[in-house]
């Protein structure tokens, strides 16, 4: 047994003992602290732990839990000890800011006993090393974050929402569990170990690649399997949503990654996984911002863009799918660092703007854009963490999500000629749709921070609104300084991450990354590509200082007047563009996709030229839950109804269905 | 010389020519209208005035609005310093590469569009959300257009590219062309230039870039007016470094840089003269009808990458 494994288990006891403190500790004050102590205890943990294991390398133990026949194996892997660093990383930030987040709040115990039990459940699912405690803890963290999605049950939307959730979490988790069967079948056994050994036929393999990929992809949010997401995160309190789009979203790429890289291998890899892969990733990245862009619900726009973000991930995981099927085992390599740079910087970044988003909603009561601005003003340390996550997301440097996309561009112009002209001018193609999720990714949070931070309070509320307490800021703050950091530095962390694709594809980017030095990120040699953020920041830090020094006049205040208004003096708030004018453009530009539904009333009761009062009204459905969810919950309804009669027949006719159950499952089975 | 000097020589040029090719431009738009025109010089004027005068701010404006003029400006010329003008391998060549660049000029234009809606005025947000859309759709297309250059050259390092074309004999590919008008196109709309913006209007509403700086004034303004200026100058150069550097000097001695230096001031008043004849001859297009004009310049682009995937790979 070594370091890493031990402080991951030490990791999940802590998660384990917060989730029975709610049984000893009554008052919510005291909730409240245990709470967040022994998950900041447990994300500190986790970290480390995961640090420790790609460092060290990690062990495998059988542990004497579950089934008399069949214990626990439970395992710290490369992959694994990844992503426990991902989990522990932004585990630690959300439970400091819980501390603040959650103090107005008097009935904490569905929560206290809950968000432990939704992170022993996300550890748990990394640490297993067999597909009966994988499917334990996968159900674990599905049901755990269902009670956390209507924690506020009173509200109907809540539980309309935490139903969708409920259906298509268990949904993901049938198509997984026909994943392993498939895998199961193969290898006689449930521990992972004998499934990477066994050899498994092309139809099998894609059988199991096609039930995985459906079902951890309705898990992440892949379009069209996403339409639980914008539901369910706008709902969870801020500091679970942070968690689920944060980590509980990268824990389904976890799942996706074991079953097809690892339980699989490259080897049973074909060229139309890659490529099915990478047209999902781009179509959920193009879908997921176009639709964020017209939201004005700040959560829910911000859930939208993790769809997006999960298909610049997936982008990533297919080209590296396809590399690796034609041979390219160090470019495969690359892809997959991209796509595991990107899933713990969107954690950061995005456990970071849910965070905001709640401090937002903490202090002014409402998540509606349409009523916020001018927040800048009084909440000025969290509009400054808020627009780091902002360049973050929008990929700008020198942030980190900028390193991710960049390498993903990166594997995406070196690929070199695969199969047919076609297939290769697919890749540089979603390169193009990269660029574009990430250029209207920058739109858009001009556009949140633009409406919630800048210009003048659309509403009371926001003209009242508050700073948050010192719990709260040092949340946010973490993972702001973790984003700069990523951004800087990422020859530092790439040979961490390069452990993944050592384990998974034998190819290291070792060598190229460390050729220059910790200053240059240089994936294969300094003649393709070179990005230098230090110098960058140097740089414009050194040159924006001498500009300001040189021109700032020594000892004078800048004047200040009113506002340009055109000669007019009644300037008022409804004035300034707002969440939906601002995206007017582009809804104009994509009504084909957006088909809007547009309400303009005029009233003209004094004279046809003058105009009363002016009604305009927007909406934009999402196309996926108008032609794929109704339609599909319709034909339910429609089959339900016809079978409702044989629901009332008497006692013999239920006898005659069990006999014939009975009677199928024998003819079946024997 | 040593390569270093030529770096910073080329980054001082780059900032000091910015607005003499704007007086470029306009002197010879005044000419082909018949007018004298003002001068070359005349940005020059325009910006020692704009530095003199004191600056105004509106009450509640932010830090994000008193900090922009500076972002926007070191951000426009660190990219500016990256590209090379006159010696192939400049030493802060290798600190971005042609995607790094194109993110550093997204990053100066986010703080303008968030500068824009500080104020709140309707003309800072209209300004915004104009100026965050048409890029948006810019930018796949000017990637794209990069792109097919990246790939023949298997690099998106400036200098790398550059020195495959100059090695490589001259010769007309198609996927070029195709990938050289797209970029032509992006360049004229990422610099607000007609027919998608006209940088000579105030007040009219279908202003984009005016409409985000409207509320700046003193030196601020005159940081972004000159920020814009280098913008210009910036993908001039590039425009030549990708298609047509011919004439770059390898070595960093005095006769190849002089050369180079008059090479480049050819090829650039070239450009920029072109652009001349096009802003007086077309008129503005219609706001809505910009979208069709970006979209059309990526898909020149990517017929440019089938082309090249077509024609040119297997031979």
């Amino acid at each position: 047994m070594n370091t890493a494994i031990i402080l991951a288990l030490a990791s999940c006891s802590m998660a384990l003992v917060a989730a029975l403190a709610p049984l000893f500790l009554r008052q919510p004050v005291a909730q409240r602290t245990g709470l967040s102590l022994l998950l900041a205890a447990s994300g500190l943990l986790a970290m480390i732990a995961g640090i420790c294991g790609l460092i060290l390398g990690g062990d495998a133990l059988i542990l004497p839990l579950g089934l008399p026949w069949m214990p626990m194996h439970v395992r710290l892997d490369a992959l694994g000890s990844f992503f426990c660093l991902v989990i522990g990383s932004l585990l630690l930030p959300v439970a400091i800011y819980s501390q603040g987040y959650l103090r107005d709040e008097t009935r904490l115990t569905s929560l206290a006993i809950f968000m432990p039990l939704f992170v022993l459940g996300m550890l748990g699912v990394v640490l297993s090393d067999d597909a009966f405690t994988f499917m334990l803890f996968w159900e674990l963290m599905s049901v755990s974050s269902y009670f956390l999605v209507t924690f506020k049950h009173e509200n109907l939307e809540n539980r309309k929402a935490g139903f969708i959730y409920l259906l298509m979490a268990h949904m993901a988790g049938l198509l997984i569990l026909g994943s392993f069967a498939v895998l199961y079948a193969a290898a006689g056994s449930f521990e992972f170990s004998a499934m990477r050994d066994a050899t498994i036929s092309p139809f099998w393999a894609s059988a199991a690649f096609l039930l995985a990929g459906f079902g951890f992809g309705t898990k992440a949010g892949v379009v069209p399997l996403h339409g639980w997401l914008p539901e369910a995160h706008p709902v969870a309190p801020s500091n679970v949503s942070a968690l689920m789009s944060g980590i509980m979203l990268k824990v389904a790429i976890f799942g996706f990654i074991r079953v097809c890289w690892d339980l699989m291998g490259t080897g049973d890899f074909q060229w139309w996984w890659g490529a099915l892969v990478l047209a999902a990733g781009s179509s959920s990245a193009i879908t997921g911002v176009l639709m964020a862009l017209q939201q004005h619900d700040l959560k829910r726009l911000l859930a939208y863009h993790s769809i997006e973000n999960i298909g610049i991930i997936l982008i990533g995981l297919g080209l590296s799918m396809l590399l690796a099927h034609f041979g390219h085992p160090m470019l495969a390599a690359l892809g997959l660092v991209a796509a595991l740079y990107h899933t713990i910087n969107h954690a950061l970044f995005k456990g970071l703007l849910f965070m905001g988003a709640g401090a937002v909603l903490h202090s002014t009561g409402t998540r509606d854009m349409e009523s916020m601005g001018g927040l800048i003003h009084r909440m000025p340390w969290t509009a400054a963490l808020f627009l780091v996550a902002c360049l973050s997301i929008s990929a700008l440097p020198p942030f980190n999500g900028f390193v991710s996309e960049w390498l993903t561009f990166q594997t995406a112009l070196m690929a070199p000629q695969m199969g047919g002209a076609l297939l290769t001018a697919i890749v540089p193609f979603s390169a193009a749709m990269l660029a574009l999720a990430g250029a209207l990714a920058a739109t858009c949070f001009v556009k949140v921070f633009g409406v919630v931070f800048l210009g003048h309070a659309r509403s009371e509320v926001a003209a009242s609104a508050h700073e948050v307490d010192n719990w709260m800021k040092v949340g946010m703050a973490i993972p702001a300084v973790f984003c700069l950091l990523l951004g800087l530095l990422p020859v530092l962390f790439i040979p961490l991450v390069d452990r993944v694709p050592q384990l998974l594809l034998h190819a290291s980017l070792a060598d190229s990354i460390h050729a220059h030095g910790w200053l240059w990120l240089t994936p294969i040699d300094v003649a393709h590509s070179s990005y230098s953020a230090p110098i960058v920041l140097i740089g414009m830090l050194v040159l924006g200082g001498l500009a300001f020094w040189l021109l700032h006049p020594k000892g004078r205040t800048i004047r200040r007047s009113v506002m340009w208004s055109c000669g007019n003096p009644h300037v008022n708030a409804r004035m300034q563009y707002n969440a939906t004018s601002f995206s007017q453009p582009l809804r104009r530009i994509f009504a084909g996709i957006y088909r809007p539904e547009e309400e303009l009333r005029i009233e003209r009761s004094r004279h046809k030229l003058l105009a009363d009062s002016v009604h305009y009204a927007v909406h934009v459905g999402d196309m996926a839950v108008q032609y794929l969810y109704q339609p599909i919950g319709k034909l339910t309804l429609y089959v339900a109804k016809l079978l409702q009669h044989e629901h009332q027949r008497g006692i013999h006719a239920y006898l005659a269905y069990t006999f014939i159950t009975i009677l199928f499952l024998l003819a079946v089975y024997i | 010389m040593s390569s270093a000097s030529v770096q910073i020589i080329q980054a001082v040029m780059l900032l000091l020519f910015a607005p003499l090719a704007a007086g470029f431009i306009s002197t010879c738009k005044a000419r082909l209208q018949n007018r004298r025109g003002a001068g070359v010089l005349q940005p020059w004027r325009n910006l020692r005035k704009l530095f003199k005068k004191e600056v105004v701010m509106a009450h509640h404006a932010s830090w994000v609005f008193r900090f922009t003029p500076y972002i926007v400006f070191t951000a426009t010329l660190m990219a500016a310093s990256v590209v090379p003008a006159l010696l192939v391998d400049t030493p802060l060549s290798l600190t971005a590469d042609v995607i790094a660049l194109v993110a550093l000029l997204a990053l100066a234009r986010f703080f303008l569009a968030l500068a824009g809606m500080d104020i709140g005025t309707a003309f800072g947000g209209m300004g915004a959300s104009r100026e965050m859309t048409f890029s948006a759709l810019a930018e796949p297309a000017m990637l794209m257009s990069i792109f097919v250059l990246s790939l023949s050259a298997h690099s998106t390092n400036l200098t790398t590219m550059i020195t495959h074309t100059l090695n490589s004999p001259f010769a007309l590919h198609p996927s070029l062309a195709f990938a050289m008008v797209a970029m032509v196109m992006i360049a004229v709309a990422e610099n607000g230039r007609i027919p998608i913006d006209n940088p000579t209007t105030h007040l009219e509403l279908t202003m984009i870039h005016e409409a985000m700086i409207l509320e700046y004034s003193g030196r601020h303004l005159a940081l972004l007016e000159w920020a814009a200026m280098v913008k210009l100058l910036l993908f001039s150069t590039l425009i030549v470094d990708l298609f047509m550097p011919w004439g770059m000097t390898a070595q960093a001695d005095l006769t190849g840089v002089a050369i180079a230096l008059g090479l480049w001031m050819v090829k650039v008043a070239g450009l920029l003269f072109v652009l001349a004849v096009f802003e007086t001859s077309m008129a503005k297009l219609r706001l809505f009808e910009v979208p069709e004009y970006l979209s059309g310049a990526f898909v020149i682009s990517f017929l440019g990458l089938l082309s090249y995937y077509m024609l040119e790979v297997g031979a």
